[in-house]
């Protein structure tokens, strides 16, 4: 058998594909934008949320906030660590991000306005993440799959301490249940978006899903969290910003308002509130740590007893 | 700016042992400038949640590997030896404790 043979077979067996197989180039290229796009997306993450640790308003917040954060730069590792194994380079990965020619999630391109938003992130984007990410534990590239199985085990804390964020204030004052549900406002629609285009206008999802690169549709995962998301709305006692939003029964399912994908697309383009703040911010960290990476060679280097 | 030093810091693959009496296992990889950071950066990395007790790790173009295409001259020798597992011997059921 040969290597196109063996790839095919290996899918359809429902197995995994390793670093070394062969695989169409088509499938590798797919792989490395994905899975970069994936990891710049965890460490663009950590900056909205970053805004706020200095700011947490107790020790036990800020001690919270630090570690979830702290879990997103790991994200962001394994994934460029799964990246590598398809012939990618770290180091240029992070300059086709900072050269703005990689993309990251829409989502991050939004402004963390008060420490509710913080709790709202936890919920609903990284509740998002999650049903997105849930199904890429069972990815075709094995060095993917397992990147997410270790990240989707880390996740389930980071929707948790949001949620209770922000039960806790909506136990308070009136002005804090209003800061919960403005912050809700604002994310709720960004959330939606985040699980990609209309299956319509997804060119790249059949093959994708034929790879088994992709295990669901955006739509399907989309109305997932929705479906999810009501009860949780509810409980919490915050009201979601779409009035079209009503159970189904003959669907089954949360039937929802139509989506501003101009207003996606826009985002997606670079012309979100906060897109080019973010990838200065990026630079910037890029930049302030050259002397330091510089500084660590050339001491392995002569500690190795080469010259620097 | 580092321009001209794109692979500053060479790969590691980092082993972690989960508790005592388990195998050291592989956990994917990281950069590193040399071998005490890579230990370093693999705690920080890997075991956030008492995943391990101990770590490995080692230079990645240290790593010799057999490849997809020697899978045959390296493991269809032993498909047909098949008397190498215990089942295939046949012994009366009326025997104990074997
Ligand atoms: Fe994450
Ligand atoms: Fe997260």
């Amino acid at each position: 058998m040969d290597g196109a043979q063996v790839f095919e077979e290996t899918i359809a067996k429902d197995q995994r594909v390793e670093p070394r197989d062969w695989m169409p180039e088509g499938y590798r290229k797919t792989m490395i934008r994905q899975i970069a796009q994936h990891a710049h997306s965890e460490i663009i993450g950590m900056q909205p949320e970053g805004a706020w640790i200095t700011r947490a308003p107790s020790l036990r917040r800020k001690a919270i906030l630090l570690a979830k954060v702290q879990d997103e730069a790991g994200h962001g590792l394994y994934l460029y660590s799964a990246a590598e194994t398809l012939g990618a380079d770290r180091g240029d990965l992070t300059r086709r991000l900072i050269e703005g020619r990689q993309k990251y999630s829409s989502i991050f391109n939004y402004p963390t306005l008060t420490f509710a938003d913080v709790g709202v992130i936890g919920w609903l984007v990284d509740g998002a993440a999650i049903c997105n990410q849930v199904p890429l534990c069972r990815s075709s590239y094995g060095p993917y799959a397992r990147a997410m199985i270790r990240i989707c085990k880390e996740e389930s804390f980071h929707q948790r301490q949001g949620y209770e964020l922000l039960a806790t204030m909506m136990r308070g004052t009136a002005a804090q249940r209003e800061m919960v549900q403005d912050a809700t406002n604002r994310w709720w629609w960004p959330s939606l978006m985040m699980f990609g285009p209309p299956d319509k206008d997804s060119p790249n999802s059949a093959q994708s899903m034929a790879w088994k690169i992709k295990r669901h549709s955006n739509d399907d995962l989309r109305q997932r969290f929705v479906d999810m998301s009501v009860p949780q709305a509810e409980a919490l006692g915050v009201t979601l910003p779409d009035p079209a939003l009503r159970w189904n029964a003959e669907r089954d399912h949360y039937d929802f308002g139509e989506i501003d994908w101009d207003e996606f697309k826009r985002v997606i383009a670079g012309s979100g509130p906060m897109n080019a703040e973010r990838l200065a911010h990026r630079r910037r960290a890029d930049e302030d740590g050259a002397w330091v990476r510089e500084a660590a060679a050339a001491h392995a280097a002569k500690r190795a007893g080469a010259p620097a | 700016m580092s321009d001209d030093i794109k692979h500053e810091w060479p790969l590691f693959e980092v082993f972690v042992r989960a508790k005592r009496g388990l195998n050291h296992v592989h956990v994917g990889s990281l950069r590193a400038a040399d071998h005490e950071m890579a230990l370093h950066h693999a705690r920080d990395l890997y075991t956030r949640r008492n995943e391990g007790v101990s770590i490995w790790v080692v230079r990645s173009d240290d790593v010799v590997s057999s490849g997809p295409d020697d899978k045959d001259a390296f493991f269809a020798p032993s498909g047909d030896k098949v008397y190498r597992h215990p089942t295939y011997y046949s012994i009366p059921d009326s025997v104990p404790h074997i």
